[in-house]
């Protein structure tokens, strides 16, 4: 299980679910869950389209992830952002499809896009990710604040100093940039189940921010290595045990939060969390 | 993809695939137009998204177990309907989770049928088609019970109209006046699971959800009687289907190694009907109101607040 072929495996995974365990706390946060899955499902369509016209899949991933996230945050505000979020999704992936057919042989690349390779990372597309999920941390770190007060009391953020409308674009952005350095690795369907499934649990624990992240990372982490070794011994494919301990984790946190609730103590949770961003 | 070559033969009108393609891609349409206005107003684009990606977990597991698909991509649909109804999707506050959960979940399952169809059966090409589709490649056998099933979809939406209209525009008016507003929305959600999986599994996943959104925001664009919308929403729905089954056809003499996917054909028709009657609105709103022009959700919720007291009135 731990045998060279394998150490890359290990270690794109601890990269992946660290980013999306953060990323994710966002994400869950700001009702985000529909972006998230659009953002990397849509993207792929730009690795297609990057493989038809012989550039790195890993810029059209890029662009596509960018200019779908930017599309998604400047035609959602004066309309339902849920119904811009389906239509670009579904225009990406058609993109996706006519790229598809001008080339011949690609199925394959498709299914690994969408479902993940993870057993099969080299050493080489270790570096990108690094680096780009190093560009995510700094972005959210830097911006930690303002996420967090845009996410929780957009009516107040103004009086704030923070313009929501930016912080929608620049959230936008992270999640492409998260995406791109994930998809190629770990595929869409597995990225999407790590953004949502481990933070919305942690959030079910703890509302407590400065808490939930790291509780988020720490449920990300469980998760990832828990598949890598599932899908080394059965054989059967990572993203199934990705989503299905993600859901497993999800009701778990549904669970502890029910039994919680019984006990009046820790009955205002929202409050807690305002209180938490103005402290 | 690759089958897509048969269509070449015979005029446009006088292939048989393409009737196919026309009759059963514009009754799909319908559906799914009416459907669609339902699914904007409620907020539920996510909910009819997810139902369409669902329904190839049944798709690849009728692969499997090679059972009719159209009894794979529906029973898929359904259960996913009710297990995001029993998880909370009736509340706005952590729907999206919920629902996100659920289609992840379903993903993956798909992920491990797919392998064992790969593994096990000789289809390797399940994945590509159970997740694209083409109007195309349509099965004869499916014909049948995708019409009935349609059928099915829009007399579950017509009986539970007025509930649903009141339900959709104000929940506790509606709860008040003694709607069954639970009741209503798990009918409405069946009745989506009905339709979007028919058009997955007719027309592909990602047609599915363009179908379903594209038409019924560009229609409630131009208009805010219910009623009108979803005809309006049906007859975009058939009209970009049809033009996009035709320019697919078309494209064979376009060079390139085969056809335009005719899905992606009818996407990009949708999305550009979208964008132009958008900014087409938006041009016309300065121009009445340059000082007050509101947002299209709030002025759409406004209206259908008039709109309802007229209902219930």
């Amino acid at each position: 299980m731990f045998e060279d072929f394998m150490v890359n495996a290990w270690e794109a995974g601890t990269i992946v679910a660290i980013i999306a365990g953060v990323v994710g706390f966002f994400v869950v946060l700001r009702g985000n869950s529909f972006l998230a899955h659009a953002v990397p499902h849509g993207a792929f369509a730009g690795a297609a389209g990057a493989v038809l016209i012989g550039v790195d899949p890993l810029i059209g991933l890029g662009v596509f992830a960018a200019g779908g996230a930017l599309t998604i945050s400047v035609l959602g505000r004066r309309a339902r952002s849920d119904v811009i979020t389906a239509l670009s999704l579904a225009m990406m992936l058609g993109l996706g499809s006519f790229f598809l057919s001008r080339s011949s042989e690609y199925s394959a690349e498709v299914f690994s896009l969408l479902f993940g390779q993870i057993l099969g990372v080299s050493s080489v597309q270790i570096v990108p990710m690094i680096v780009l999920g190093a560009v995510c941390l700094a972005a959210v770190g830097l911006l930690y604040r303002p996420l967090l007060i845009a996410s929780v009391l957009p009516e107040m953020a103004p009086s704030r100093g923070v313009n929501p409308q930016i912080i929608t674009v620049v959230f936008g952005f992270i999640l492409a940039c998260a995406t791109t350095m994930s998809v190629p690795i770990v595929g869409a369907l597995l990225m999407f189940a790590l953004l949502v499934g481990p933070p919305a649990a942690a959030r079910f624990v703890t509302r407590r921010p400065v808490t939930a992240i790291p509780l988020s990372v720490l449920l990300a982490l469980v998760t990832i290595w828990a598949s890598i070794a599932l899908a080394y011994v059965s054989d059967w494919p990572v993203g199934f045990f990705v989503t299905a301990i993600s859901a497993l984790i999800y009701v778990a946190g549904r669970g502890v939060s029910a039994l919680r609730r019984r006990v009046p103590a820790s009955r205002n949770t929202a409050r807690v969390e305002a209180e938490a961003v103005a402290a | 993809m690759g089958s897509d070559v048969a269509v070449a033969s015979g005029g446009f009108l006088a292939s048989p695939t393409v009737q196919t393609a026309l009759i059963l891609g514009g009754f799909v349409a319908a559906v799914t137009g009416i459907v669609g206005v339902f699914t904007v107003v409620r907020g539920q684009s996510f909910a009819g998204h997810a139902l369409a990606d669902l329904g190839s977990v049944g798709g690849a597991g009728a692969f499997l177990v090679s059972i009719n698909q159209v009894w794979g991509f529906v029973g898929a649909g359904i259960i996913a309907a009710l297990l995001m109804e029993l998880i909370g999707v009736q509340r706005l506050k952590g729907r999206d989770v919920t629902t996100g959960v659920v289609l992840s979940l379903g993903m993956g399952v798909t992920a491990l049928f797919l392998y064992w169809d790969t593994t096990i059966g000789s289809s390797s090409n399940a994945a590509v088609s159970v997740l694209f589709g083409s109007l195309f490649v349509v099965n004869p056998a499916v014909i049948g019970p995708v019409i009935g099933l349609s059928i099915a979809s829009l007399v579950l939406i017509v009986a539970a109209y007025r509930w649903l209209l009141m339900s959709s525009l104000d929940t506790d008016l509606a709860t008040a006046r003694g709607v069954p507003v639970r009741l209503t929305g798990i009918m409405f959600l069946i009745a989506l699971a009905l339709a979007v999986e028919l058009s997955s599994l007719t027309i592909g996943a990602i047609l599915s959800t363009a179908l379903l959104i594209g038409p019924a925001a560009t229609a409630l664009l131009l208009t805010r009687r219910f009623g009108l919308a979803a005809l309006l929403s049906a007859a975009i729905a058939v009209a970009t289907t049809w033009v996009g089954v035709w320019v697919s056809y078309e494209s064979y003499n376009w060079g390139g190694p085969t056809n335009w996917p005719v899905s992606f054909c009818i996407v990009a028709l949708i999305f550009l009907t979208y964008l132009a009657v958008r900014i087409g609105a938006h041009i016309h709103s300065r121009r009445l109101k340059p000082a007050t022009e509101a947002s299209a959700a709030p002025a759409v919720a406004k209206d259908a607040g008039r709109h309802v007291a007229e209902v219930m009135g």
